[in-house]
Formats: C-alpha cells, sequence, structure tokens
C-alpha cells in the first residue's frame, strides 16, 4: 500500500512545499531547519536555513550568493535518506545544477520540478524525465503562444544582429539574467566576437562557475578602469537591472537587446523601449511542458508558478488529472510586471 | 526580430518594415526606415504602402470571428485557450502568427509582391467564405511568423502602425525630390490605390482630374505657459475652439465634397451642407468645425453648440432619418479659405484669408444661413483680458481658444509657432477603480484598461474608462493590485476590490441615456493616482449631474 498515511507527500505551506514525513522544504521562501535547494536563482535559494541540501554545482553558487551555511551537496541520482524518505536530484535543464527533486516513500513517488527546460543548452545538464505519481511542474511559459525556436536559430539571431550593430559602429548590450542566461549569451556571442564585456555581477557567477570546473569562455570585467576606447563596437553583456542606469549610459552608442522568453510578444519588447528582444529562455515552452508532463507518467499533476489556471485546465481537458497549486504566500510576481524580470522567473 | 544583413523583396521586405517600425519608437529612425525601402521597393509596392500607412486600407475581407474560429481549428486548441491566448497577447494577427506551426513551405507560392496580395485581397472580397479560407489557410502555410502577423493585420484591416502623415511625407521627399507640402497633397483625398500608379499619384493635379481632393489640414499645438511670450495681442487673431470634427467642404465643378480630418470622405452623412452647392461659387475650399447646433431665435449669425455625444449619434449612422435630423442639427462654422476661384490661397496671411471669407460670406448670403456661421473672432487688447475671456469658454459651449498669427500661412500638419490652442482645465472628479481588463499592444499581459465609478448612495456607478494617464510604473503598480485583489473574473474583465482612486480628468460632461449612470463624460483619462484617498472619499453621481446641470 502506497503512502498508508493518506496525507500528502509534498504540501503546499506558507514557507513553501513541505514534507512532513521527512520534515524537510523544497526553496522554502524563509529560514527553515532543512532546505532542498533545486537551484541557485535568487527566488529559490533564500536566506535564513539551517541546512541546506543541494547539487554539487549548485553549492559554489549558493556559497556566491548566500555566504557559508551548512551545505550538503550530491550529484544527480544519488539516493539520500532523511527522516526514512528518499531524495535524490535530477537534472532540470534549467541553469547549471539546477534539479528536480524527487522524493520516495511507502511506494509513492512525488516529483518537484523546481524550473526546467526540455532544449538541451549544451551547458546545463539536460532536463530528464523522472517517473512518478505526483509531478509538480512549473508554468511560466504555460500558454501555446510560447514555443521557442532551436537554440541554434536564436543564438544566430543574436549573432546577425551583434555584426549589424558593429556595421553601424554601435556597441551591442544585452541585458540576460546573470547566472544561466548570460552564460548562454556569451556562448552565442564569442562566435562573432573576439572579446566579451560584462558586467561584475556576470562576472562574479562566470568566475565561480569557471572555478567550479565548467568550461566557459574568458571574458572581461567592466570597471571604471575600464578604457573608453575599448569600448567601441564591443559586446557587453549585463543584467537587466541596469536597464536606465548611469552605467548603461556610459556605453554611448549603444543598440540594446534583451534576451528573455518575454520577448516573444511584441508589446513586452515595445514596453520597455528596447532594440531588440531576443525569446530566449530557460524555461520549457508550451510544448516542452507538455512533454515533459506526459513523459512523467504521472498520474496527478500539480501546476505551479506562472499559468497555473490555463495549464491545468488544458491537462484535465487532455485526461491528465491536474489541480493549481494554490499559492497564496508566493511574495514574488510570477507574471512579468516589467518588460525585464530580474531575479524572478527568468 | 529578423535581420535585415540580406535584402528582402516584395511582401518580405514590406514585412520586414512593419518589423522594424514597429521595434523603434524614435522618428528619425522609423523616417530612415521608410526611405530605405521608398528606395528600393517597386512602385506598384509603394503606392500600397502609401495609401495603407495613410489610412486607406483595403476593406476587411474576414471578420476576427471567423479567423479566431480558423486558426483555432488548424492548431487544435480549444476555444476558451486561444482566447487565454488573445487577452495576453493583446492582438489577434499576433497572436494568430505565435500560434501557428512553423511554415512548411516558405515560398510556394505564386505571391510575391505587396501589391500580388493586395490584388488578391480585393479579387476575394466579394468570394464565398470556404474560398478566403482557402486562400488565408495556404497562406498561414507558406509565410514566416513575421509576415503572418503583416499578413494578418492586413486582412483584418487593423493597421496602426505610428507612422503619421508627416513622418510618411518626409521619407518620400527624398525619392521624389519635391517639396513636403506638395507630396502632402498629393497623397491626401480619393484615390484608390488599386487603380492609381504611382506616376499618377504624383503627378501635377492642376491638370485636372480629381476635384475632391483636400488640402492637408493645419493643427495646433497646446501653447501652455507660452501665451506670456506671444506679444503683443494685436498680432494673433483669437476664436474659440470648438469641440467637433474639423471638416473641409470643398466645391469645384459643380459637385460638393465634405471631408474630415481622419481624410473620410463625409459628404453624405451631412445633408446640412447640400445647400453650399447653390451658395458656394465652384472652386471654393473652406475649413472648419462640423458640430451639433442651434440658431438662436432672433439673433443673426449667432448660435448655440450641442454636445458632441449628439454629433456622435450623426456620425455612426450612414442613413440619416429626419427624426435624427431634426434631433441633432448639424452646422459648419468656417475658419478659414483654403481655395477661391480654384485657386490655393493657402500662402496668403490669416489676416487677408480671413477679410475674403468675410467678403465671400457677405456676397453670397451665407449669413442667412442656420447651417453656416462664422467663426467668431474676440477682440481684446491685454493677455489678461484673454486670460478671462478664456475661463468663459465653457458658458459658451467652447472648449477654449485659439490663437493664430495675423500674418501666418495656412500651413502643413502639426508646425509650432503660428497656431496655438489655449485649452481650458478640464473637469476632474476622484473615482474609484472596479474593472480591469489587459492592454494592447506594448501594454501586452498587464492591465491597464481600467473602468471607475462613482457612489451612487450605496451604489456604486460605472462613469468612465480610461487607459492613459498613469506612468508605466504605475502601470505596474496597479496590474500587480489587479492580479492580487481580483473578486470575479468575466472572460478578460476582471472584477477588482473598489479600493484605488484615481483623479479622473475630462472635457465635457452630457447627459446621456445610451450610459447606465446617465451621465457622459467626454475624453476621460487618469490625471494622477490619489494615493492618499480612500473609497469613500470618492465623488458622487449628484455631484457629476450637479455639473451637467452647471453647464447647459
Amino acid at each position: 500500500m502506497r503512502n498508508p498515511n493518506h496525507s500528502q507527500l509534498i504540501q503546499f505551506t506558507d514557507k513553501g512545499f513541505y514534507c512532513p514525513q521527512g520534515d524537510f522544504y523544497i526553496d522554502p521562501y524563509r529560514g527553515v531547519p532543512k532546505a532542498i535547494i533545486t537551484h541557485a536563482h535568487s527566488d529559490h535559494a533564500r536566506y535564513g536555513s539551517e541546512h541546506y541540501l543541494c547539487h554539487r554545482l549548485t553549492k559554489p553558487l549558493l556559497q556566491l550568493r548566500l555566504g557559508n551555511n551548512h551545505y550538503q551537496a550530491v550529484d544527480w541520482g544519488e539516493k539520500v535518506l532523511i527522516n526514512g524518505v528518499e531524495v535524490s536530484l535530477h537534472p532540470s535543464g534549467h541553469i547549471i545544477g539546477a534539479s528536480q527533486v524527487r522524493i520516495a516513500y511507502g511506494g509513492e513517488v512525488w516529483v518537484a520540478s523546481g524550473d526546467y527546460k526540455t532544449e538541451n543548452d549544451g551547458l546545463s545538464q539536460a532536463f530528464e524525465p523522472i517517473p512518478c505519481h505526483h509531478f509538480i511542474t512549473e508554468s511560466t511559459f504555460g500558454l501555446p503562444i510560447y514555443q521557442w525556436k532551436p537554440q541554434h536559430e536564436m543564438y544566430a539571431q543574436i549573432q546577425q544582429w551583434i555584426l549589424h550593430n558593429q556595421s553601424n559602429q554601435c556597441n551591442s548590450v544585452l541585458l540576460a539574467y546573470s547566472l544561466g542566461k548570460a552564460q548562454r549569451v556569451i556562448e552565442a556571442a564569442s562566435v562573432v566576437a573576439k572579446q566579451i564585456f560584462v558586467h561584475g555581477a556576470i562576472y562574479n557567477s562566470q568566475i565561480a562557475l569557471q572555478a567550479a570546473g565548467i568550461s566557459l569562455t574568458d571574458v572581461q570585467q567592466i570597471t571604471p578602469e575600464t578604457p573608453k576606447s575599448a569600448l567601441k563596437n564591443a559586446v557587453i553583456i549585463a543584467p537587466p537591472s541596469v536597464d536606465g542606469s548611469p552605467w548603461l549610459k556610459k556605453l554611448k552608442p549603444y543598440r540594446l537587446g534583451v534576451c528573455s522568453g518575454w520577448m516573444q510578444v511584441r508589446g513586452n519588447a515595445r514596453r520597455g523601449n528596447v532594440d531588440a528582444g531576443f525569446p530566449l529562455s530557460d524555461h520549457a515552452d508550451w510544448t516542452g511542458l507538455l512533454q515533459a508532463v506526459k513523459a512523467t507518467g504521472a498520474e496527478k499533476v500539480w501546476v505551479n508558478h506562472g499559468f497555473q489556471s490555463v495549464l491545468a485546465r488544458y491537462l484535465n481537458e487532455q485526461g491528465i488529472e491536474a489541480a493549481e497549486v494554490k499559492n497564496e504566500f508566493r511574495s514574488v510576481p510570477t507574471l512579468p510586471s516589467t518588460t525585464i524580470t530580474d531575479d524572478y522567473g527568468e | 526580430m529578423e535581420n535585415n544583413s540580406q535584402p528582402k523583396y516584395g511582401f518580405s521586405a514590406f514585412a520586414s518594415l512593419v518589423q522594424e517600425l514597429g521595434d523603434t519608437t524614435k522618428n528619425n529612425e522609423k523616417i530612415a526606415a521608410l526611405q530605405a525601402y521608398f528606395k528600393s521597393a517597386s512602385d506598384k509596392d509603394k503606392v500600397w504602402v502609401i495609401a495603407i500607412f495613410s489610412g486607406r486600407r483595403p476593406k476587411r475581407m474576414v471578420t476576427s470571428t471567423q479567423l479566431q474560429a480558423w486558426c483555432a481549428a488548424t492548431v487544435e486548441l480549444p476555444e476558451w485557450l486561444f482566447s487565454e491566448c488573445y487577452h495576453t497577447v493583446g492582438d489577434l494577427a499576433e497572436t494568430i502568427a505565435l500560434l501557428l506551426p512553423p511554415p512548411l513551405e516558405i515560398g510556394s507560392t505564386t505571391l510575391q509582391t505587396l501589391f500580388d496580395y493586395l490584388a488578391t485581397f480585393l479579387l476575394l472580397g466579394k468570394a464565398e467564405e470556404s474560398e478566403k479560407k482557402e486562400f488565408i489557410l495556404s497562406c498561414w502555410h507558406h509565410l514566416d511568423t513575421a509576415e503572418r502577423f503583416v499578413f494578418n493585420k492586413l486582412i483584418t484591416g487593423g493597421f496602426r502602425i505610428g507612422v503619421s502623415q508627416n513622418m510618411l511625407v518626409q521619407s518620400l521627399i527624398d525619392v521624389l525630390q519635391i517639396p513636403s507640402a506638395t507630396i502632402a497633397h498629393r497623397i491626401s483625398g480619393n484615390w484608390d490605390p488599386a487603380k492609381t500608379d504611382w506616376a499618377t499619384l504624383f503627378a501635377d493635379p492642376t491638370n485636372g482630374m480629381d476635384d475632391s481632393k483636400p488640402y492637408p489640414f493645419y493643427l495646433a499645438y497646446p501653447v501652455e505657459d507660452k501665451w506670456a511670450t506671444l506679444g503683443s495681442p494685436d498680432l494673433w487673431q483669437v476664436e474659440w475652439k470648438w469641440d467637433g470634427i474639423r471638416g473641409q467642404i470643398i466645391k469645384r465643378n459643380n459637385q460638393l465634397f465634405v471631408w474630415s480630418r481622419g481624410e473620410e470622405l463625409i459628404t453624405d452623412k451631412f445633408p446640412e451642407f447640400s445647400s453650399l452647392l447653390e451658395l458656394l461659387p465652384n472652386g471654393t475650399v473652406l475649413d472648419g468645425e462640423i458640430i451639433c447646433l442651434e440658431n438662436r431665435p432672433n439673433e443673426v449669425a449667432t448660435f448655440t453648440t450641442l454636445p458632441f455625444a449628439l454629433l456622435q449619434t450623426r456620425i455612426s449612422r450612414k442613413t440619416i432619418s429626419k427624426q435624427q435630423l431634426a434631433a441633432a442639427p448639424v452646422g459648419f462654422i468656417a475658419y478659414d479659405l483654403l481655395e477661391l476661384d480654384s485657386i490655393d490661397c493657402r500662402h496668403l496671411p490669416m489676416k487677408e484669408r480671413r477679410q475674403t471669407l468675410e467678403s465671400l460670406w457677405k456676397s453670397r448670403d451665407l449669413n442667412k444661413s442656420i447651417a453656416f456661421y462664422l467663426s467668431p473672432t474676440i477682440n481684446a487688447t491685454t493677455w489678461e483680458e484673454l486670460v478671462a475671456i478664456r475661463l468663459q469658454a465653457r458658458l459658451v459651449g467652447s472648449e477654449g481658444l485659439m490663437l493664430k498669427r495675423v500674418d501666418s500661412p495656412y500651413q502643413v500638419g502639426r508646425k509650432v509657432g503660428d497656431w496655438w490652442k489655449w485649452k481650458i482645465d478640464p473637469f476632474v472628479i476622484d473615482a474609484v477603480l472596479i474593472y480591469a481588463q489587459k492592454g494592447h499592444g506594448r501594454r501586452s499581459n498587464l492591465y491597464t484598461d481600467y473602468t471607475f465609478a462613482v457612489k451612487d448612495g450605496d451604489r456604486l456607478v460605472t462613469v468612465a474608462k480610461a487607459y492613459s494617464g498613469l506612468t508605466d510604473k504605475e502601470f505596474v503598480q496597479v496590474d500587480a493590485f489587479v492580479k492580487a485583489n481580483s473578486i470575479e473574473k468575466f472572460g478578460p474583465v476582471r472584477t477588482v476590490k473598489p479600493e484605488l482612486v484615481f483623479e479622473i480628468a475630462f472635457e465635457g460632461i452630457a447627459a446621456s441615456n445610451r450610459h447606465k449612470s446617465g451621465v457622459a463624460l467626454r475624453f476621460p483619462r487618469m490625471n494622477r493616482w490619489r494615493t492618499d484617498k480612500k473609497a469613500s472619499d470618492i465623488n458622487t453621481l449628484a455631484d457629476l449631474k450637479q455639473m451637467i446641470a452647471a453647464y447647459h
């Protein structure tokens, strides 16, 4: 008999996803005794817990962002017992180190997807579907209008744009979240640019990842000492938070490109007054979400983070039992309120 | 963003142009994109681009409901999901372009140019639905996402691309090498892009042909505080600013034409003007205001204007009954004379044009008619006097003053310097936000379209919809409030807890039986967000009714 006491193996509480059997949380919103962290983005990896369990490649990033704490690092597929509950992490393909969390107890298996994308980006370990009874999926881009073009096509567009700007004597400034997206954009840009300049936040992520043994392109940090002459027809990668800042003004003349799934819709790009929007995402598109859900074979799907009601309703109509994760406590916006979401979502 | 490293031709080049125009908010970049297009495109396509960007779109060949249904069936999505997508994207053409699967057979078509596509649209205009459907589905199959978007825009007739008449004219100077005022004139009026070629469009119009051709309107900028710097009031002709439709009346070759500022030929909507066919000499063009008004009994050449809402009942109708004519009588207040004896007199100074206009009025007995009036001029020797007169505007049914330099020519488009509008301050009320809907275009996926209510006893009654007046940052904050404080969802509309109070500004107010509240506001918009006020502090319906009583 599966899960004999009939309570949900994962419950949705005001501190986040909680496993009562194992007495631990997944990506808690507040400090808890024991936290499992899916990946190092700040809306998932929060400060204040006593004990963190994460993937080996996530650990240096948590150290960079949260400082020294009690960290337990594991490999993908490595099984850990917590109060009799079997826990293991599996690649989610979202960013480097990003994991799904598999929880097994009394013959019942739950998988919390965390953030994921189904396309292999060549940097993060590719997403693996994990068979389970209950699958908690994200739904950031859970509408059929979000269907990504293959990465190589997006990279080609970014490269062409850079070349076009160079022929117009302009710098190319690409805004991308410093952890994950920035590394992809750097790889794309390095094909057409000998040198790549980055904002300090991205520099720090890049160094931390290189130190963890990941092979990435070397980048040049922009500092007050960087001579103006070096920044001509240059490629500069910066986090979205620099938009509208004096830091950005110093890079004139430039064209501004934003790399985000939200750029799929013209209005979003126009709202931000950006010169170019590249719908390059670290989240699964509509097709990816549906494939992932089906591949788990789950008998019940819990839809979280994004277009919950839409995806849940659609799955139910397709004969897959699904429910929204009602998560009133989540303090971060789940829809893009500004064009360029910074730390959240993407 | 598709890139333009490779030159594109035909329809593809047009789709890239539309994309480039949408990608930038800078006018000089838009003009540069248009210039580049006009240099390389074929004459046949260029004529259509001018037509489309100046509002001469082909008639809509299908309804948006048909398109939605065909798209939803093609991609096998339930209707509700299609409509979720539509409300998130905020644009039907784009929603469809995004939902369709990648094109299968790019280029597998005989249609190449923009002209080819539009010729087919016109051909299929009256065809059976099934034939239209077949054509549209096959186009969807071979066009890429950016091209599909433009294609859908063309077939649904909705094409607002942020290109002003002025920009279009500026970008044509290069290829045409003729003055901008001439270009503006040639591309205005009644021409059919399907039957007009490039050479004819820009041929010298004095060679005859089009009797209906209007002149481009001269438009004023708001003067704001600059009135104090305009020099002696003697240098200015001062008139009331009327709130109707700006119009041009043309009599040439024994025919009468009435044009609206939106370059729509509206002659048939106003039978009141038909007597001008007798009264005006051939080769006359008048600029003025079309407005609902009544002659003041026993006073020669004086009138009382009626609310704009009344004029609206006339504009929207195709045929007008006697009853409507009696209920909403329309007149023409003449501002200016642009052509007399078939001679363009726009270069003459304002003062001289006005004198000629006055003598025309006298010699033709126009002052005896109950439909035609000369715009009254206001005499004042000091600005202080004018400041005081302006405050009286509402009492005469006007929305402020117009200042026109007495030695100014009649220019083309909106130009700073010679003509100014000096509007009175708007009415303001405080109202509470009760419904919200996601916006369109750059407000895609944000709740930016709001409905506001005032108090009526214990109830809230809606009085206005408004979409403008907040900063992008404020819209984001209100959007977050809406998402967190929705009570119910009716399709795309969310009912919101009545908590946020806004100051709503508007230009006019009138009783209306088309509105549940019994009140119609003119040009409502959000003046500011009153974070200092609570829903209990808002205005009442009684306050609004008092405003109506005070000004009518």
